[in-house]
């Protein structure tokens, strides 16, 4: 078998077949595996390159509990909750945000809110949880992850076809500090703002996540100082001998046994690979271009991807500045560029002296094709001259302590769940199977996160080994 | 001036100033004395070495309290560099007054010029002596007085050299040396306060006599009379009246326990006080401490003052320091080093989330990996009565880790009412006898050091854990309402 793709849910696929016991090659075109979930290193730490944590696994997230458990995140049980490893949990303080000129404690804008809108919060908190506790007519809850896991309740669906922000209005939410909130946590989760996605999706990050655990709160969440790529590399290591990196497959030809070339550009040659099974763990976008088949035709038409740029920050002093002390993770109100997390946080070492940060700015100002050609138009020093200061407008007293950027562009970071999307017909089609071709990828979900990404990836491989019969 | 710094520098290092004050300016007389009868031989360009002494005076004289700062910490004989350096300044000053007498007793009659000169110098010392306590120590501190007198110095040369260059040879080239020495104390000057930190005195009791700043934190020595007191960031880790208490009861109740205690880890404890308890144990002969700070160990395994205090714990074959982190070394360790017998935990407060860390249920389960069945832990954790939830904090902590608890107490004058947990895999048992010749600790006093009056006693206080940091924020709390209070 063949699985193009090494990203989360390529590796998860890999994952299952090797304990499956399958022979199979993984593709990936990068020099490295884990797609957007990949990390770095340089002196100072392990840092991350796109996605950083993992929320507590939520009820339905079945297949990620049980790697949990397999990797120890999870060490056990007591009264029927997990028990998460103390180290991946993310340390307290795990959030601050910086609002007129003073940082404070979590996220939720206190200073200079007005009772009134105090009590708007209270509110929308109080309907969030009514949310995480519904159910459909059909017995299943309304916002679980992963996503296909939730009710087919028409009256709910109808929630994925209005925007967020028209729900807001619609459920009398106007508060501008509510809405900042909102409109932060949607470009966290979806590089999009509450106008760009729809309500289910808004709704759907505040109400799907129920883990619990024995030994943590429901807000915490588990991370590492090279975020999500310590999961990657624990997912990668059992089969590392069949992934072949720096491999480009250019077109899959469909067929009851596929036909795959893949371009290596250090022999600048073309491998023709001839499998049983092609799991393509690669974005719905890409997958419709290398695909020929008369019958599994693609389309990416519908799926739309938000933009982000990454920066790790090297820093010879660790960011202060006045009020909450320096949190995991760091937010300025107002501010384009979504804050930074901190890769050493989670390091156990006592005040460490440089650090790098990681700063996230989803690039939503513009349309996605237009923010990908103002970005790709900007050359690295101008990214450099915007990072430093956007980080110099939250810390001033950082002047001179930044001692390098690097930059990545992610032209295609996230799936954006527009309005329509996640309930119609375009990922309905997507989710098809078209055997011996397998699909997966987190964008199947409409939300790009690590719990769809590996399900999708565990799907993909379940589906290709009932296919085919075991080779003897 | 300079003998009014070198006095007063020297009772700040060193204390009792009635004998540094009089040691100090006798020999600064006598070398005064010296200076006058070198004079005799000067006897051509009379005015050319007035100008060289002058700057000489200027440079020495006005870098001396900068310089004494800076040796007192790197040397062991701080006094033959204290007498030496007053022992030049005033030679120097000695040959000064001779000198400007002969340059101008051709200008004046005899009795005339001696009453000026004489009038003019004591004049000027009462002057001195009463602005350099009430005006230039306040204001500028040590080190900025000796660079603006030596700035003075230098000045008067200058002047010299540009109003009467025809009778001083080599006049162009003493200018440039002039103008350079000026320069240099005026850095001097401007830099002062990075010397030494005189601005962070102001907010300690009693003297600053060592302050440096690690990368991990800003260590600071006070003294008043024969209290030497140590501050890391501004927090109070000892004062030498009363350290024995704290230390005695750290230590003893833990390790007399033991029957026969062989393998001891210290973490934190870099000044070697709870280690000088330890070693009254001779069957102990191995001890593992392990301090982040090298600065630390370094600094109380070499300076007098405090290698006295420690009666010189850290320079024992049978000691290995280990500059690591506790945390990375104890997960490192564990499983890989045999059990320790006995485990001091001596760390600062945990009033910051960084030094959380190191009372967390995680750290603890780490620890755990150290220990065998009769291990003997025992842990300070802060004051019953003022931070009580912190307190219990740390014993619920300890208790969640699986370990079996007793608290403790002793009272240490210079901290309060302080708190001791002790732990392990097996329920503690008061020790039958405690080493000789103990000042505080004793089987008598144990029963009063278990007891917990109401005030300080059991609250259910949760578990300290990475990712909620419940102690940071009870401490905080805690001792934020105390210092309010007062």
């Amino acid at each position: 078998m063949l699985v193009i793709g090494g990203g989360v849910s390529g590796l998860a696929a890999g994952l299952r077949l090797h304990d499956a016991g399958r022979d199979f090659l993984l593709a990936e075109m990068e020099d490295q595996v884990g797609g957007h979930s990949r990390s770095g290193t340089n002196a100072i730490t392990a840092f991350p390159w796109g996605a950083h944590y993992v929320p507590l696994p939520s009820e339905e997230s079945t297949e990620v509990r049980r790697l949990f458990e397999r990797l120890g995140i999870i060490t056990g049980y007591e009264k029927g909750l997990p028990i998460y490893d103390d180290y991946a949990l993310c340390a307290d303080p795990d959030e601050r945000l910086l609002m007129y000129g003073q940082w404070q404690e979590g996220l939720l804008p206190k200073l200079g809110v007005s009772k009134a809108e105090q009590a708007e919060h209270q509110r929308f908190f109080a309907q969030m949880e009514t949310f995480r506790n519904l159910r459909g007519q059909d017995g299943r809850r309304a916002f679980c992850i992963p996503i296909d896991a939730s009710s087919a309740d028409p009256a709910l669906r109808a929630l994925d076809r209005i925007s967020f922000a028209a729900w807001l209005e619609d459920q009398d939410y106007g508060g501008e500090h509510l809405l900042w909130l909102l409109d932060y946590s949607c470009r966290d989760d979806y590089g999009a703002g509450l106008a760009q996605v729809s309500a289910w999706a808004g709704i759907h990050y505040f109400a799907a996540r129920n883990g619990r655990a024995a030994n943590t709160d429901r807000e915490t969440v588990l991370t590492w100082p090279q975020g999500n790529g310590w999961l990657v590399e624990r997912l990668a290591a059992p089969f590392a001998g069949q992934i072949r990196t720096r491999a480009l497959a250019v077109g899959v030809q469909d067929g009851p046994r596929p036909l795959t070339n893949l371009y290596l550009p250090e022999e600048d040659t073309v491998l023709l690979v001839e499998s049983r099974a092609v799991i393509l763990a690669v974005p719905r976008f890409v997958a419709a271009r290398i695909v020929h088949s008369p019958a599994a035709r693609p389309d990416a038409g519908d799926f739309h991807y938000s933009p982000w740029l990454v920066a790790n920050i090297s820093l010879d002093r660790l960011p202060a500045g006045p009020g909450a002390e320096l949190a995991w993770d760091n937010v300025a109100y107002g501010q384009s560029m979504l804050g930074y997390v901190v890769a050493t946080h989670q390091h156990l070492a006592m005040n460490p002296r440089q650090t790098v940060i990681t700063a996230y700015w989803p690039l939503d100002h513009l349309p996605p094709a237009a923010a990908r050609a103002e970005a790709l138009a900007r050359n690295g020093e101008t990214w450099k001259t915007l990072i430093a200061q956007e980080i110099l407008r939250m810390h001033p007293e950082l002047a001179g302590a930044i001692r390098r950027i690097d930059l990545r562009l992610w032209g295609h970071a996230m799936v954006r769940p527009v309005p329509g999307f996640i309930w119609g017909k375009a990922r309905q089609q997507a989710l098809q199977d078209h055997p011996p071709l397998f699909f997966a990828h987190s964008d199947m979900a409409g939300i790009s996160i690590f719990e769809e990404a590996y399900t999708y990836g565990i799907r993909a491989a379940d589906a290709a080994i009932r296919h085919g019969p075991h080779p003897t | 001036m300079y003998e009014l710094i070198a006095g007063t520098l020297a009772s700040y290092l060193l204390g009792d100033s009635v004998t540094q004050f009089s040691t100090i300016i006798g020999a600064y007389l006598s070398a005064m004395g010296i200076g006058s009868w070198l004079s005799r031989y000067v006897k051509r360009n009379l005015v050319g070495v007035f100008v060289q002494v002058e700057i000489l005076v200027g440079i020495l004289g006005g870098a001396s309290a900068a310089l004494l700062f800076l040796v007192f910490e790197q040397v062991t004989s701080f006094r033959v560099i204290l007498y030496a350096d007053v022992l030049a300044v005033g030679i120097l000053v000695g040959i000064e007054i001779p000198l400007l007498l002969r340059i101008l007793k051709d200008r004046f009659e005899f009795s005339d010029l001696v009453s000026r000169v004489f009038t003019f110098d004591y004049a000027g010392a009462l002057f001195a002596s009463l602005l350099f306590p009430l005006l230039l120590v306040p204001h500028l501190g040590l080190i900025q007085t000796g660079f603006l007198f030596g700035m003075l110095n230098v000045l008067v040369a200058i002047w010299l050299l540009f109003s009467v260059p025809d009778v001083i040879p080599g006049a162009h080239w003493q200018r440039g040396m002039a103008l350079a020495a000026l320069l240099g104390l005026l850095a001097g000057f401007i830099h002062a306060e990075d010397i030494t930190g005189t601005a962070e005195a102001a907010t300690y009791p009693g003297k600053v006599i060592h302050a440096q700043s690690t990368p991990y934190q800003r260590i600071v020595l006070t003294r008043a009379g024969a209290d030497l007191r140590l501050y890391l960031n501004g927090n109070l880790q000892f004062s030498s009246l009363d350290e024995y208490r704290y230390h005695e009861a750290l230590v003893h109740p833990a390790l007399a326990s033991l029957a026969q205690p062989r393998r001891v880890l210290i973490i934190g404890g870099g000044d070697g006080l709870a280690l000088r308890e330890i070693w009254k144990y001779p069957s102990v002969d191995q001890v593992v401490l392990v301090d982040l700070d090298p600065v630390m160990t370094r600094l109380f395994s070499s300076n007098n003052l405090l290698t006295q205090l420690n009666g010189n714990a850290l320079r024992s074959p049978r000691l290995s320091v280990v500059n690591q982190d506790a945390f990375a070394w104890v997960r490192q360790a564990a499983g890989r080093l045999a059990p320790f017998d006995a485990i001091v935990i001596d760390l600062p407060d945990p009033s910051n989330y960084s030094i959380g860390k190191l009372y967390s249920l995680s750290f603890y389960k780490a620890l755990g990996g150290l220990t065998h069945a009769d291990t003997r832990i025992v842990v300070q954790s802060t004051s019953p009565l003022v931070a009580r939830k912190s307190y219990w904090c740390v014993h619920d902590t300890l208790a969640a880790a699986g370990f079996q608890v007793t608290p403790y107490h002793a009272y240490v004058p210079a901290f309060g009412e302080w708190g001791y947990l002790l732990a392990g895999q097996k329920p503690w048992t008061p020790p039958a006898r405690y080493p000789e010749g103990l000042r505080y600790v004793s089987v008598a006093e144990t029963p009063r050091m278990l007891h917990f009056p109401a005030d300080m006693d059991y609250v259910a206080a949760g578990v300290q854990r990475l990712d909620n940091q419940l102690l940071v924020r009870y401490f905080d709390e805690e001792w934020g309402a105390y210092a309010a209070a007062w």
